[in-house]
């Protein structure tokens, strides 16, 4: 019953976690917050990360109550994610690693989040909806790979949803997406907004654009309220997302949800998921902010999967990638 | 109400326009129903009724009746419709449909139902289901017009949104298909034949400007026998008309992901496939230009998060 330590860091979230035998140990964490109407840089980014990385592992080790030699693997993100943070992490885990003596896995952070939400919702091979900052994916799982049948062919939803959060001035603590959920619970209008879905594609550029424009002439006008705008955005771009996660479903033949990533945390696409699932007598999993934001048991999650079907990363190979894709992963740990 | 601008062309008519709708209806009537086939169905005589009653109902829109009143009568179409569909065989639902197996005037039938999605906004599930509706038998309509094979349409009942469309008997998808052989054969000819018969159709389909919008697998059927590779599209609930290079590198791009997402080790199928569009459109150039820009902004957006 090997235990793992996992480290991420690829963007403004910085997590130390503990995982034994699918039991989350510990799993502290920080983000990096900046002022309303501003986004984080990498650099900024990764100088908190830096900061912060050795009293997260000490808070860590504590709250599980464990001593580095208990440990038997140290995973970390080797990408997806900003190059800056993901490098400051990295170092991390290759000196403790020396240090302690201990194996290193790099793992994937796309393959860390669906690893970790099967883990918590016992989910047996759901269609997987990863949204975030700086993804969304619809993936299934088939012959050793996570399989991305959708995707985004510009922006993430979450970085579509951030970015508006800048023009409003909403505030970016404890997330922009947070506050905008807030926000949009008092909404009343629907603004219309473009919607774009090419088969279980997304495109979300074009209503960023579309609204980052609108906002200020429409506010000027008075002819809706920023919660108004909040409320059609959410309504809009969920509803697609939605409506991709069905197509692939019904093209793969599932009958299973799993909505995981930052903005899989979001009530109301949790809500309207739940609705297109009881249509069609489909399941939907999901979790809480815990385990859909950044945290450092999903990587730990994952890489205690591929510990245990005999994967380690040599020292030489424990390089990061700000471009590492879902399914260039080859899944060994499941049939 | 702006939207993104190669889209505008469908919508800077107003909603509901007679011209738009009436000439579809006429034409595919006369030209696809023969007269003794009127007689034979009751259920379907109590369907054309519906129809015709659509039609006064739209008409009526335009100004006679009051609106709580025409509100009571598209409701009461909608539930006929409704009521009408429960008696039949539900085929299949998929990602936004339902569709039903019966028969219109003595023909072998299939229903495509958009009903109300009531995860979406009221607001926007109408105006999305209406123009979907819409689209798709404009989009068939085009494509049998330039003798790609594509389901007849035989009516368009706007009310409930429903489509009426010739079911494609004795046929399979091209996804069964090809996980079959890949399971039983090992012949690499077979598949790469239907790969550039797929081809050369994207073709035709794409230099009459249809852009289908949501190209996979299971949205192309083979008609029996198979070896004469009659390739049928179906479902252009997504489509458009446009004859931009970036909108038809689009199209090819979300095939070459479902394709190979759902079909796995098939690369060289596809690059057949792509082969055969470039030799059989007269407009290819510009369209492969553009479906490797996309590709590289599908490798750039894995970044953060």
């Amino acid at each position: 019953m090997p235990t793992v330590l996992g480290f991420e860091g690829s963007a403004n979230k910085i997590g130390v976690g503990i995982v034994r035998d699918g039991a989350v140990l510990a799993n502290p964490r920080r983000t990096y917050l900046t002022p309303p109407g501003t986004g984080f840089l990498p650099g900024d980014t990764a100088r908190h990360h830096r900061a912060c990385v050795l009293d997260l592992l000490h808070e860590a080790l504590t709250e599980a109550g464990l001593d580095p030699k208990n440990i038997d693997c140290i995973a970390f993100t080797k990408g997806p994610g900003m190059g800056a943070p993901l490098v400051s992490v990295a170092v991390v885990a290759r000196t403790v690693a020396q240090l302690w003596n201990k194996p290193l896995v790099a793992v994937n952070h796309c393959v860390g989040h669906i690893e970790m939400g099967r883990l918590i919702t016992g989910a047996i091979s759901p269609t997987v909806l990863y949204v975030s900052g700086g993804n969304t994916q619809v993936i299934s799982y088939s012959e050793h790979r996570y399989r991305i049948f959708g995707e985004t062919i510009d922006v993430a939803v979450g970085n579509c949803l951030d970015r508006f959060a800048r023009v409003l001035k909403i505030s970016n603590d404890p997330s922009p997406g947070y506050n905008i959920e807030q926000m949009a619970k008092r909404g009343q209008k629907l603004v219309e907004l473009p919607y774009t879905v090419k088969g279980m594609d997304v495109s979300f550029s074009g209503i960023l654009s579309y609204i980052e424009e609108a906002a200020h002439r429409m506010l000027a006008a008075n002819e809706c309220t920023p919660e108004d705008l909040c409320f059609s955005l959410q309504e809009t771009v969920f509803a697609m997302l939605v409506e991709i996660t069905e197509r692939a479903m019904a093209h793969c033949g599932s009958q299973e949800v799993l909505i995981v990533g930052g903005v899989g945390c979001n009530m109301r696409l949790q809500e309207m998921m739940g609705t297109m699932c009881e249509e069609r007598g489909a399941k939907l999993f999901a979790t809480d902010e815990r385990f859909c934001i950044d945290n450092g048991a999903m990587i730990a999650q994952a890489g205690w999967e591929m510990f245990q079907s005999g994967h380690k990363t040599a020292l030489s190979d424990s390089g990061v990638t700000q471009r590492y894709r879902t399914d260039e992963v080859e899944v060994t740990w499941r049939n | 109400m702006k939207v993104p601008k190669r889209r505008r062309s469908f919508r800077k008519k107003p909603k509901h326009s007679e011209e738009e709708d009436q000439p579809l209806r006429a034409s595919e009537k006369s030209r696809r129903i023969p007269r003794s086939g009127r007689g034979e169905a009751g259920k379907m005589a109590a369907v054309t009724e519906t129809g015709r009653e659509a039609a006064a109902a739209v008409a009526e829109t335009a100004g006679l009746a009051g609106p709580q009143e025409q509100e009571r009568k598209l409701e009461r179409e909608r539930e006929r419709s409704s009521d009408f569909l429960r008696g039949l065989e539900l085929v299949k639902q998929g990602a936004e449909a339902r569709v039903y197996r019966g028969r219109f005037l003595g023909r072998a039938a299939v229903i495509k139902e958009r009903f109300p999605k009531r995860y979406r906004h009221p607001t926007l599930d109408s105006r999305l289901s209406r123009r979907r509706t819409l689209q798709e038998a404009r989009a068939l309509l085009r494509c049998r017009r330039a003798g790609i094979l594509a389901p007849v349409v035989f009516f368009v009942d706007y009310t409930s949104n429903c489509l009426y469309l010739e079911d494609i008997e004795e046929s399979l998808t091209v996804r069964d298909y090809i996980q079959s052989i890949q399971m039983t054969e090992t012949d690499p000819e077979k598949l790469s034949l239907l790969a550039r018969k797929i081809g050369k159709v994207l073709a035709q389909m794409h230099d009459e400007d249809v852009i289908h919008g949501d190209l996979t697998t299971s949205n192309m059927l083979l008609k029996m026998p198979i070896e004469q590779l009659s390739l049928v599209l179906i479902d252009f609930g997504l489509s458009f008309i446009s004859g931009l290079p970036e909108d038809k590198g689009v199209d090819l791009y979300v095939l070459e992901k479902a394709f190979l997402s759902t079909h796995p080790n098939t690369e060289t199928l596809y690059q057949d496939l792509l082969k055969s569009y470039s030799s059989e459109s007269k407009k290819s150039g510009p369209v492969l230009k553009k479906l490797d820009e996309v590709r590289l902004r599908g490798r750039k957006r894995s970044m953060v998060g």
